[in-house]
């Protein structure tokens, strides 16, 4: 499972990392060299997002993304086949990264049949709260996939809590208020909240939403397992090019590692 | 009067909180999870609380003129040879039903203490109605608008900013309705501590729905003692147009427990079978689905990704529709129905001219159904219509619809005065 390779991995590494890119945006060709950058680079977990047409915690830059993949026809096929044929060639697990209406619309049973089919490890789903995602989560260990459900600084603790019961794989803390993008300025506050996630679950923890800086990266080691990097590799990708998106993640690869 | 139907919506199974059979619920990014939690229990404080109905009605009265009237058609009512009435919502302060929504959601966010108001607008009026609560009580106010409606709806965007309040034009997706609820969510994901989003209908994720409902209410149960009073007998049906859902939802409300026929109509657009149209439920166009934070009936597609809709009126040119509706609609208590634009531009001028009252293009569609259904109609049959709003805020879309010639040479002196 998921969270037992995390483990294995945490014991060579303080901090992974996990990247994410949006299915279809610029194009599956640039998505492809994407993956292949992150293997050289040596990142530890990739989330693929399906693009969907109401994408309410994503910011400006995803939010585009998901709306320019969708007019070049990504669809759920395509999805599923680019996964497969990543889950082939890539050795990092691969998640599901999306909204919950084209699971639904597939049916919980078959979404999951396919993520597993695809060589899909688990899913993270931005709109379906915990206890809403209880049919889901069941079908999906059954599957051997891992739930990986999100907590976030506004939650209580007895909140907290409940997020973890269903969790599996790792949890996904976000880092602060707002939807994606928005650089997190990275404090007190937010060590003192990792500790609170800490406290309920003991599950690994990745941290996300607006990481950014290989001084970010620097700062978590010791307190998350995981840095999440989304948004900050898709405008490097779009600004800079390749070679720079390339440089980045080793940057950011290097920053997690031992000193 | 009776309202147990409608307190029958505020009682939900243990872990099925805000779901009315399958539909509704709160599907919503965690981060919004206590906030959502803080205003449920804030509404219903609330609600159990006499002393807030009380202050509501009050300031409904002193400022927005209820309780609005009831009108008879007479001229109408002759040709066909029925009663037909009007529920006068166009008489509310800012010409709609909106406001009854706005000031009573503006009286919960001063008792939670927030400080700034947030809401999305489709044409305009739902940002006006907040901008004009939010000046009155003292909020700073955002509106988001699509970028398209923000071109074709400029009086709105005028009236919102001299009323104080910062209209952002959203660039996103269709750059409609839907996208601006998209970023009002967005806004509220890192503003809710001190900021309340101001959900225009009855969509969204729990209790926004329920609570819209409940505001709303007030439609209802006036219009129930009012044609006690006037007619002497409960109408045989209740028409009201249907775009997310609030205003039909407030004068159903009222006849819930009745044996009263509910008519929701939907916008038909260019017909039902072009795939241009918002009739979600009447057009069989639609199916479940899980989008901007609730489950409902959704215009979408195969895999889930959502179509654009088209409607002459921009107030229900909307993907989805209130999740109360949908289920009251397959408990078979709500039937649904469509008017197509041209359908809609013949009842406005109807109605215009037989009894001098200028309607809104969305309570249009209730009319434009009605006289469709008139004609076979027994005789005697006693017809409630809520006209949500009035047209004036329409006068662009209806010239041109009409093609007035001497309106398009008013504007084009006016710009040339301007230019």
């Amino acid at each position: 499972m998921l969270e037992d390779y995390l483990r294995n991995k945490l014991q060579s590494q303080p901090l992974l990392v996990m990247t994410h890119l949006v299915a279809g945006y610029p194009s599956l060709e640039d998505n492809w060299r994407m993956l292949e950058a992150m293997r050289d680079a040596g990142v530890a977990l990739v989330e693929l997002q399906f693009p969907f047409s109401e994408p309410i915690a994503d910011g400006p830059v995803f939010v585009r993304a998901n709306q320019l993949a969708l007019q070049q026809g990504m669809n759920g096929e395509r999805y599923f086949d680019f996964m497969r044929r990543a889950a082939r060639e890539f050795e990092f697990p691969l998640l599901y990264m999306g909204y919950y209406n084209p699971v639904f619309r597939l049916g919980g049973q078959r979404f999951c049949d396919a993520l597993k089919d695809a060589g899909g490890r688990g899913y993270i789903i931005a709109d379906l709260p915990p206890e809403l995602a209880v049919d889901l989560d069941v079908k999906a260990r059954e599957a051997g996939l891992d739930p990986i459900h999100l907590m976030t600084p506004a939650n209580s603790e007895a909140r907290l809590r409940e997020i973890a019961v269903n969790a599996a794989g790792f949890v996904y803390c976000v880092a602060r208020k707002g939807v994606t993008g928005r650089q997190t300025a990275l404090g007190l506050d937010v060590t003192d909240y990792l500790d609170r996630c800490r406290k309920a679950t003991g599950l690994p923890i990745g941290l996300g939403f607006g990481i950014r800086t290989t001084e970010d990266l620097r700062q978590l080691k010791g307190h998350a397992d995981i840095a999440i990097i989304g948004t900050a590799c898709l405008e490097i990708w779009e600004q800079e090019g390749e070679q720079a998106y390339r440089d980045y993640l080793h940057a950011l690869q290097k920053a997690a590692g031992r000193n | 009067m009776s309202m147990k139907k409608f307190e029958e919506l505020f009682q939900f199974e243990p872990g099925r909180e805000g779901f009315y059979g399958e539909y509704g619920g709160a599907y919503i990014p965690e981060i919004l999870h206590e906030t959502l939690a803080e205003l449920t229990r804030a509404f219903e404080n609330a609600r159990r609380d006499p002393a807030f109905w009380r202050e509501y009605a009050e300031l409904m009265g002193s400022y927005s003129c209820r309780p609005t009237p009831i009108t008879r058609c007479d001229n109408l009512s002759r040709q066909y040879d029925i009663d037909i009435f009007l529920k006068r919502e166009d008489l509310n302060h800012t010409g709609a039903h909106k406001a009854n929504n706005v000031l009573g959601q503006g009286l919960l966010v001063r008792r939670m203490g927030k400080k700034r108001v947030i809401a999305e607008t489709g044409a305009g009026q739902h940002g006006v109605a907040t901008a004009t609560m939010a000046a009155k009580l003292g909020f700073e106010c955002t509106i988001y608008m699509g970028a398209v409606d923000v071109e074709r709806q400029r009086p709105n965007v005028f009236w919102m900013e001299q009323l104080g309040a910062q209209v952002v034009a959203v660039e996103d997706g269709t750059r409609t309705l839907k996208d601006a609820i998209n970023a009002a969510m967005r806004d509220w994901c890192a503003s809710m501590a001190d900021t309340h989003y101001v959900l225009g209908t009855v969509c969204g994720p729990h209790p926004f729905p329920l609570m819209v409902t409940y505001f709303q209410s007030i439609i209802g149960r006036e219009a129930r003692d009012q044609m006690l009073r006037i007619q002497g007998r409960l109408p045989d049906r209740v028409y009201a147009c249907v775009g997310g859902g609030s205003n039909a939802s407030g004068i159903f409300a009222g006849f819930l427990d009745d044996k009263v026929e509910l008519v929701g109509v939907e916008a038909g657009g260019l017909g039902l079978d072009t795939h241009q149209h918002a009739a979600r439920i009447a057009g069989h166009d639609a199916c479940a689905g899980v989008a901007q934070g609730y489950r409902t009936y959704f215009i979408q597609d195969a895999e889930g990704q959502m179509r654009e809709t088209h409607s002459i009126s921009a107030g229900l040119d909307y993907i989805g529709v209130g999740p109360i509706l949908a289920w009251l609609h397959d408990s078979g208590r709500i039937r649904f129905a469509a008017a197509t634009d041209q359908e809609v531009i013949q009842a406005f001028k109807t109605l215009v001219r037989q009894e001098g009252i200028i309607p809104a293009l969305e309570s249009s569609h209730a009319i434009a159904q009605v006289l469709k259904e008139a004609p076979a109609m027994p005789r005697g049959t006693t017809v409630l219509i809520n006209l949500s709003g009035r047209g004036d805020k329409d006068i662009f879309t209806i010239a041109e619809a009409l093609a007035d010639e001497r309106w398009l040479e008013f504007l084009r002196r006016k710009v040339a005065a301007a230019g």
